[in-house]
């Protein structure tokens, strides 16, 4: 290691101003000294909607703990995009995520994909974790929310002889259900998986209905003994959320919580588009309250950020500043736009809505 | 710190004023009116109207969101491809070097660096750093982390060359990129009798060019003026050294060194020398071609105080002049030689000027504005031939005979009676 390290900064000599790495980029393109990728080993359609995606991360990936996701950067149409992904591997193996084809990144990774292409890619991370000492669990998931469970079945029940799980999922048919026949046949094969499936098409359209505990009695009547993992739409956790504190169930189990909850959607901050909002520069711990025409440039200028700015006009891009969160208004156009991440030229773009700059 | 609003089509909301403090002082920027223009527009575009003005504007802006809306996958494969090849022939070029006590090494190996060098300037460079890529969201092809083989630091030139020529296009005492401080290179200027060098200064600065970025980014006569601090002089100084460190190092120290075992040391290092000096006279050829021909026109700033849009975009035009040539040519200038398209647009990506150039052709021609191109051997000639021309005070020169309306052209005067501007179309 040592020995790299060494022999990288005398390569670094040679070929400053780039890196080493952007060289070895030419024959192994797994190689950056920037950006962890990752080249896809092998593509499994699902369902007709979903895909997994099997891929040898580079140097510089962690290995992921059942349950926890990773931001996978993908290029659609020459513009890099990135989105979080629950990782569906057991842990051990080559890391996976299954992609169901909703929103046009989703869609592109579920639909384009093929083995050899290169996916860029972020540690992973989350606390939507197993827990640490052995206990009865109880796992609620809808959709495309099984993902991050069946990481966690797949690490535990074949290695564990004392695993208890119950997986209550919820699917629109059998069809759409991920992972279903494979459940099944873990379900099986090891009497520590019991797999408790709700088409909701097969129940007369009638929705797995957590607004009252008569579903939950009957599929899992020992469920307040189980401490609880639940994933899925945002109203279905909800839903899942107000049982527990309402049943008086979300007093821990052990010393789990009884219920542990994964959410997909993005982060998004409330607030109205066209009438600006309050901007938040959080490196400069500085927040200000700006109209919807007034350019960000100016906004962190007044209250005393170092922003860094050039021609003012949308020309020079010597302004270009990281939005963390939230939306703009580029004033050129009227257009809202802004991704996470996404390189804001504040000297054009304006508040649509809370903003959080990266400066 | 002044707190200008610049937005192209909207009248400024405040205008701030210089605060008292020793902070940053920056020529202030020029804030394009909604509408009407200035009280005198150039002379090559006197006989446009504020309207019509208004729609060449709106012509331009349409055909820019017209590549904008259609960049996509093919435009990101291409500048990963010259980038490949780049660093292809960096590292071929440099390994052959290492060889290069036989003749034949030494010349392929310096051929292949200088062209790699000359590509990681012009193409990639240049361009990334113009933020012509950014779009992909790639930040290993990014403005903001991009550092290129050349001793000025990419922040620096960011500033002087993004910033202030590419805003203050020929607006003489305000775009004080090459020529226009040192060098003489506009009638306009007031002879000195220093100007006498103006040839000599030319010759040494071609192939140490990248020396003479460098110096001009230093910004040292707004140092002189107060507009930049020296605080602000020290802190670029120290970039400026690091940098300088780094790139001898890389090309004087570690290439021949690693030469030497095959006792090729010494020509290594004259092979580094030409490759640089090569790259050098190339990007200070391709650059002057860019403004300096004959046909291009300088401003005042009074032409420029009511600039709308559109008389903004005109400045552009008649401030830059192109060079035609094979595609090779192109990238090997990295589209520079399509300099008016990129001075209108200079954020877009520069596989896409030459489409770009079709229409804009097309638009100078129905507006009657000149569009100034014509082959590198040529455009060099006439920039050369302005610099020795400027070396002495002006000469009243006899007027175009088929051209009785540059009687009462006002300032510039529009050399149209030699060869160099081409009939449009």
């Amino acid at each position: 290691m040592v020995q790299i390290r060494a022999l990288r900064r005398v390569a670094s000599i040679l070929t400053t101003p780039r890196t080493p790495e952007d060289f070895l980029g030419l024959v192994n393109p797994l190689v950056s000294s920037r950006q962890l990728r990752g080249v896809v080993t092998k593509v499994v359609r699902e369902t007709p909607d979903s895909t997994t995606i099997h891929f040898r991360p580079g140097r510089g990936w962690n290995q992921h703990a059942a349950g926890q996701w990773a931001r996978i950067g993908v290029e659609i149409d020459g513009v890099r995009q990135w989105r979080s992904y629950s990782l569906s591997a057991a842990v051990g193996h080559d890391p996976a995520v299954t992609v169901t084809a909703i929103g046009f990144v989703s869609t592109a990774l579920a639909r384009d994909t093929k083995v050899g292409d290169v996916l860029f890619l972020d540690t992973p991370q989350g606390d939507f974790v197993l827990p640490e000492h052995p206990r009865p669990l109880l796992m609620l998931t809808a959709g495309s929310g099984l993902t991050p469970v069946m990481s966690m079945i797949r690490t535990l029940v074949p290695r564990r002889p004392d695993a208890d799980v119950v997986l209550i999922h919820s699917a629109r048919t059998r069809g759409d259900a991920l992972f279903h026949d494979e459940l099944l046949e873990l379900a099986d094969q090891f009497p520590g998986l019991q797999v408790r499936h709700w088409f909701t098409r097969e129940e007369g359209g009638r929705r797995l209905d957590l607004s009252g505990v008569a579903d939950l009695e009957t599929l899992c009547p020992d469920w307040r003994e189980r401490a609880a993992y639940a994933c899925g739409p945002t109203d279905f956790l909800d839903a899942a959320t107000e049982l527990w504190q309402r049943e008086g169930a979300d007093g821990a189990v052990g010393d789990a919580p009884a219920l542990t909850i994964e959410r997909f959607a993005p982060v998004l901050l409330d607030g109205v588009g066209g009438e600006g909002g309050l901007v938040t520069f959080e490196k400069s711990d500085k927040e200000v309250e700006v109209g919807g025409d007034v350019p960000l440039l100016d906004a962190g200028e007044d209250c005393g950020v170092v922003m860094p700015s050039g021609c003012r006009m949308g020309i020079c891009r010597s302004c270009l500043t990281p939005l963390v969160a939230g939306k703009v208004r580029d004033l050129r156009t009227g257009e809202v736009h802004g991704d996470e991440g996404e390189l804001i030229q504040t000297c054009v773009n304006a508040a649509a809505g809370p903003v959080h700059l990266d400066i | 710190m002044t707190a200008t609003t610049n937005r192209p089509t909207t009248t400024p909301t405040r205008v701030g004023t210089v605060d008292g403090a020793a902070t940053t002082i920056r020529p202030k920027k020029p804030i394009l009116a909604a509408t009407g223009g200035p009280a005198h527009r150039p002379s090559a575009a006197a006989h446009l109207t504020d309207a019509d003005v208004e729609r060449l504007g709106r012509e331009l802006d349409a055909l820019r969101d017209r590549i904008i809306s259609t960049r996509g996958a093919k435009d990101a494969a291409y500048i990963r491809r010259v980038i490949r090849i780049q660093r292809t022939l960096e590292v071929v070029g440099r390994a052959t070097l290492l060889l290069s006590k036989k003749k034949s090494a030494f010349v392929a190996g310096t051929a292949m660096l200088s062209v790699a060098k000359i590509l990681e300037n012009m193409e990639i460079g240049h361009n990334v750093l113009h933020g012509q890529w950014d779009w992909m969201r790639d930040p290993d092809i990014h403005s903001t982390t991009w550092e290129w083989d050349f001793v000025t630091p990419a922040a620096a030139w960011k500033h002087t060359h993004n910033d202030l020529h590419h805003t203050w296009t020929n607006v003489l005492g305000k775009d004080k990129d090459v020529g226009y401080s040192t060098l003489r290179m506009a009638e306009d200027q007031p002879w000195r009798p220093f100007n006498i060098l103006n040839p000599a200064i030319n010759l040494i600065l071609a192939p140490f060019f990248e020396w003479g970025i460098a110096i001009y980014d230093l910004e040292l006569e707004a140092v002189k003026d107060g507009e930049k601090s020296k605080d602000d002089l020290k802190r670029d100084l120290k970039a400026v050294g690091r940098k300088v460190v780094r790139q001898f190092t890389k090309d004087y120290a570690a290439t021949p060194l690693a030469a030497m075992p095959f006792g090729s040391g010494k020509q290594a290092l004259i092979g580094t020398f030409t490759a640089n000096a090569i790259r050098n006279v190339w990007a200070h050829s391709v650059i002057f071609c860019g403004h300096f021909p004959d046909g291009v026109d300088t401003f005042t700033e009074e032409e420029i105080e009511g600039e709308t849009r559109g008389d903004w975009y005109i400045r552009q035009m008649l401030g830059s002049a192109n060079i035609s040539g094979s595609k090779l040519m192109h990238i090997m200038t990295g589209n520079l030689s399509h300099q008016i398209e990129h001075h209108c647009f200079p954020d877009l990506p520069s596989n896409r000027y030459a489409e770009v150039a079709v229409e804009m052709r097309e638009i100078c021609q129905r507006y009657g504005l000149p569009y100034t191109t014509g082959p590198m051997p040529k455009q060099v000639y006439q920039a050369w031939a302005k610099v020795f021309r400027l070396a002495l005070p002006n000469r009243p020169r006899p007027l175009p005979k088929n051209a009785a309306h540059a009687v009462n052209a006002p300032v510039p005067p529009r050399r149209s009676a030699l060869p160099m501007v081409a009939s449009v179309g």
